[in-house]
């Protein structure tokens, strides 16, 4: 017996090779939209590959932190290019999810019955947040250091629960070597473990459900799953590749000075860029707005955002150019500019 | 109702015990006590009320007389001018009563002395306070000149201020470190009061440009010396040419200990050169450069090497060393800049770059020992030191390249796959119409 | 459908995929085996260095070790206690010596003297004492910490 009845036996696989070999992808307007998930999913195989990797070495203490990040640059054989990979991976991979996000919501990918698989998707963007949010601590240098600083303290201004949260995410009141094995741990267990849970669910749900079909004139095309797209994927994921390789090479990622929680903050403190839109907009908020908090207001704000993104399939769910719809691609349109336009004034304005 | 009843009857128990425990309100605060005062009771005093009520030039010394150090510590005018303070009226300044008024110039040392140069005496108001002023005062040129008659120099009062006369310590003394400059600049800056001495009056003009001037004027800094610090201040006089080199080893001892072991002292000594002064100057001691140092103007050497001499040609080498080893730290460092603002990590290069400036630091104070061996080889010790953190830096450079050779080589791969994912996509059929 | 006899444009793309993906192979794999394999070099653990064995330092001497990214300096007293400073001179940031024969840590550059008891300064233009590190003896180790 060859090695494909014995697997078949075992495993089953044949009805997924048939399940695949029939999956069928829409030739569509816009259709590169299609690739923007893959591409997340490539960052984040590049991501928990170069995570292990940077796991054998990295010590997630206050003292040996950053040394061990120094160490893994400078010293272990192509550390540099896991680091260097890991670092822009990270930043792409924000990037993507929100790519994949606003790409998925303007072709109303979210529609029956797909929203579940927007619900897990919105909720896989919060956690690609965190992961961001969480990593960006471990190496343990001033820019990481007071970053999360300022990000916690945010957090703390949350209604009712701010202060409870800061925390529990600081284990303590203060940014000590508590919250970095908080961060550690969040960053390198609890989160992967989600995300493994989630982006598993999500992934079914797609191929459960096939990609979805906007509203289109004329007949309806397609080309196979297996062998145009995957190709065209494939083909995708090599470019990403070299870009990935380009950045690491050409642009390494600094290690900085380690953080000395006895300095004072330096100048121009921002958290990372994709918080920028957030930090900048609580900074304009004016002290007070209608007798309530400011920083409470926008904080509020976001928090109905999120929830409003998250029960998007909700709130619009008719396949007519309904007027709902219409909101809502305002509201993407308007959601992308703010968002873009607020963290370029958050660079620009010192 | 009657649950009501009993949850007001708990509710009323339970505010009674908390009222019961709670903290008595905090009584008003007692109003602060007035502060004792700060001496006893002063005695009647006629000389300072008398005085104070007469206006003009004799109400002058009674006016600010409280912030006096002496009469802080209980002394009256009497002290000083003798009389009777707690008589009233003019039967105060009865010279009966030992009234001398306003003393002479040149009674001033002595009668100051009468307590300040008597240990048994001063020791009731600080053991520590040195009592021989007087006499050391008439060992300086002032004092001497006094001696001979001249009343138009420095006394006590000159520079201690008078009526009041402030603690040293104070900051409003014309002694305080930061204002001796100026005090002695009231005589020796005026060129027309110095006029009968025939000596310089740039002095100040000169310190103030100067870096100990600088320190202490604009810093603030006490560690700057003033004029007393080398010229003494009750026994001021210029230092002898043999003796510049220990007055500036207050502070800058090593200098002076390779100074003395040089050809320089004995030359020096034997031409009769003030030492440090030659090269450093005495009031406008400016910030040292390596310019300072060569055979040819503005090299301090060439004052005295003619162009072609021995000393010339080894002040040539010692130069020559110095600006070798500053090349070689600045090639040194350009390198590993280049390679950290490439992203290489240079935390390795860094310690022998510092090391190599210390180097540098020990070279140019062995100037002073005027011993080109000794220069050279602190030198030569840089040169090698600066050499290690460049070759750290080329190292880094060095990857860099291997990092950007890799680079093309992994790009290269991925074109090759790339290009046949490409091929294959388009050897695919068509799109078909979905069912 | 046949394939003709010469290399068609297909059998040249499955070549350029398959030698692709084996050379993508191994441009991944070597990196990935050699990051695996421990570096030889001596793992710097951040706070704390072991600066020297006991029994390499006599009694009244002292070694200049390289601490984080500035030197340091181990003093074996002449009483046999362990003390450690940083060797960077409060004064221009030369690096200080240890020298038994005055029983003071001293810089060569301008003729600063430091005690070995705190680091205070002694004599000369130094303007602030030397920062003390912690010393713990760790079995035949000799191991400097950075105190908090």
């Amino acid at each position: 017996m060859h090695l494909g009845g014995w697997l078949e036996d075992r495993l089953r696989w044949r009805a997924a090779d048939a399940f695949l070999r029939h999956k069928a992808v829409p030739i569509v307007r816009h259709g590169y939209v299609y690739y923007f998930g893959g591409i997340t999913l490539f960052l984040f195989v590049v991501q928990v590959v170069t995570g292990l990797l940077l796991l054998m070495y990295y010590k997630p203490t206050a003292e040996a932190a950053h040394d061990s990040i120094r160490f893994i640059t400078s010293k272990v054989q192509f550390g540099w290019l896991v680091r260097s990979v890991h670092s822009w991976a990270a930043n792409l991979m924000v990037f993507w999810v929100f790519a994949h996000m606003f790409g998925a919501f303007f072709v109303g990918a979210y529609r029956r019955p797909r929203e579940v698989t927007w619900i897990s998707g919105t909720l896989l963007l919060f956690i690609t947040m965190t992961f961001g949010f969480t990593g960006y601590l471990l190496p343990w240098n001033t820019l990481a250091y007071f970053a999360t600083k300022v990000g916690t303290e945010i957090v703390g201004a949350v209604p009712l629960v701010g202060h409870g949260l800061l925390v529990l995410l600081r284990g303590g009141e203060d940014v000590t070597e508590a919250t970095l094995n908080r961060f550690f741990g969040i960053h390198v267990a609890i989160l992967p473990l989600l995300t493994t849970m989630l982006l598993g669910f999500h992934l079914f749900l797609v191929q459960l459900h096939g990609m979805s079909r906007p509203e289109s004139r004329g007949p309806a095309r397609s080309v196979a799953f297996v062998p145009n797209f995957v190709l065209r994927e494939a083909l995708i994921w090599v470019i990403g590749l070299g870009v990935l390789a380009t950045l690491a090479v050409l642009l390494p990622w600094p290690v900085g000075e380690r953080a000395d929680p006895l300095a004072p903050a330096p100048a121009g403190i921002r958290p990372e860029w994709y918080f920028v839109f957030m930090f900048q907009t609580l900074k304009l908020i004016p002290p007070h707005v209608l007798g309530i908090e400011g920083e409470r207001l926008g904080i509020l704000a976001f928090m109905l955002a999120a929830l409003v993104l998250l029960a998007v399939p909700l709130l619009e769910h008719d396949d007519r150019k309904t007027r709902a719809r219409r909101i809502a691609l305002a509201l993407g349109i308007f959601a992308v500019l703010y968002m873009a336009g607020m963290t370029i004034v958050g660079y620009l304005v010192p | 109702m009657r649950i009501f009843a009993r949850l007001a009857l708990v509710g009323l128990a339970v505010g009674a015990v908390w009222f019961a425990h709670a903290r008595p309100i905090p009584a008003a605060p007692a109003p602060a006590a007035t502060p004792a005062a700060p001496s006893p009771a002063r005695p009647f005093d006629s000389c300072v009320d008398c005085h104070r009520n007469l206006g003009g030039r004799l109400a002058a010394p009674a006016l600010r007389i409280a912030d006096d150090i002496h009469v802080k510590r209980g002394f009256s005018c009497a002290a000083c001018h003798g009389g009777d303070p707690r008589a009233a009226g003019l039967e105060a300044m009865d010279p009966k009563k030992g009234f001398v008024g306003k003393p002479k110039p040149a009674q001033l040392p002595t009668l100051c002395g009468n307590c300040h140069s008597k240990p048994e005496v001063m020791r009731r108001f600080n053991p520590n306070i040195p009592t021989d002023e007087v006499a050391r005062f008439f060992t300086s040129v002032h004092g001497q000149k006094l001696l001979k008659g001249d009343t138009r120099v420095a006394t006590c009062t000159s520079c201690h201020g008078v009526h009041p006369i402030l603690a040293v310590s104070d900051s409003k003394s014309p002694v305080f470190p930061t204002n001796v400059p100026a005090t002695c600049a009231r005589c020796h800056a005026d060129a027309q009061y110095m006029k009968p001495y025939g000596i310089a009056t740039t002095q100040y003009a000169e310190y103030q440009a100067s870096v100990h001037g600088e320190a202490l004027l604009k810093r603030g800094s006490k560690q700057a010396p003033t004029c007393n610090d080398c010229h003494g201040n009750h026994g001021a006089a210029p230092p002898g040419v043999t003796s510049v080199a220990n007055v500036c080893a207050q502070c800058h001892g090593s200098q002076r200990d390779l100074f003395v072991r040089s050809p320089h002292k004995a030359a020096y000594e034997a031409a009769g050169l003030p030492q440090c002064t030659v090269c450093h100057s005495n009031h406008k001691i400016v910030q040292p450069s390596d310019a300072m140092v060569g055979a040819a103007a503005p090299a301090v050497c060439a004052q005295c090497h003619a162009e072609g001499s021995k000393g010339a040609a080894s002040a040539r080498a010692i130069r020559t060393a110095l600006e070798d080893l500053k090349t070689s730290m600045a090639s040194a460092a350009d390198v590993v800049a280049r390679a950290e603002n490439a992203g290489m990590d240079m935390t390795d290069a860094k310690l022998p770059l510092s090391d190599a400036q210390t180097q540098l630091i020990l070279a140019r104070n062995l100037v002073h020992s005027l011993s080109l061996r000794e220069v050279q080889s602190a030198a030569t010790e840089g040169v090698g030191l600066s050499q290690r953190a460049a070759d750290f830096g080329r190292a880094a450079l060095a990857e860099i390249a291997f990092r950007r050779r890799g680079l093309i080589f992994a790009l290269a791969v991925l074109v090759i796959l790339a290009l046949g994912l490409y091929l294959k996509i388009r050897a695919m059929p068509g799109p078909s119409a979905s069912s | 459908m046949a394939k003709s006899p010469r290399i068609t444009r297909r059998s040249f793309a499955d070549y350029l995929l398959g030698t692709g993906l084996v050379a993508l192979a191994g441009t991944v794999l070597y990196p990935l085996a050699r990051y695996l394999i421990p570096p030889k070099v001596k793992e710097v653990a951040a706070g704390s260095v072991v600066a020297a064995k006991v029994g390499d330092l006599q009694p009244n001497s002292g070694k200049v070790f390289l601490f984080g990214s500035k030197p340091a300096i181990l003093i074996h007293t002449g009483q046999g206690t362990y003390k450690a400073f940083t060797a960077v001179c409060t004064h221009l940031a030369c690096t200080v010596q240890y020298r038994g024969d005055i029983g003071h840590i001293w810089c060569a550059c301008h003729d600063g003297h430091y005690d070995t008891i705190s680091g205070q300064v002694l004599a000369g233009p130094p303007p602030r004492p030397l920062a003390e590190f912690g010393v713990t003896v760790k079995g035949n180790d000799i191991v400097v910490t950075r105190t908090a």
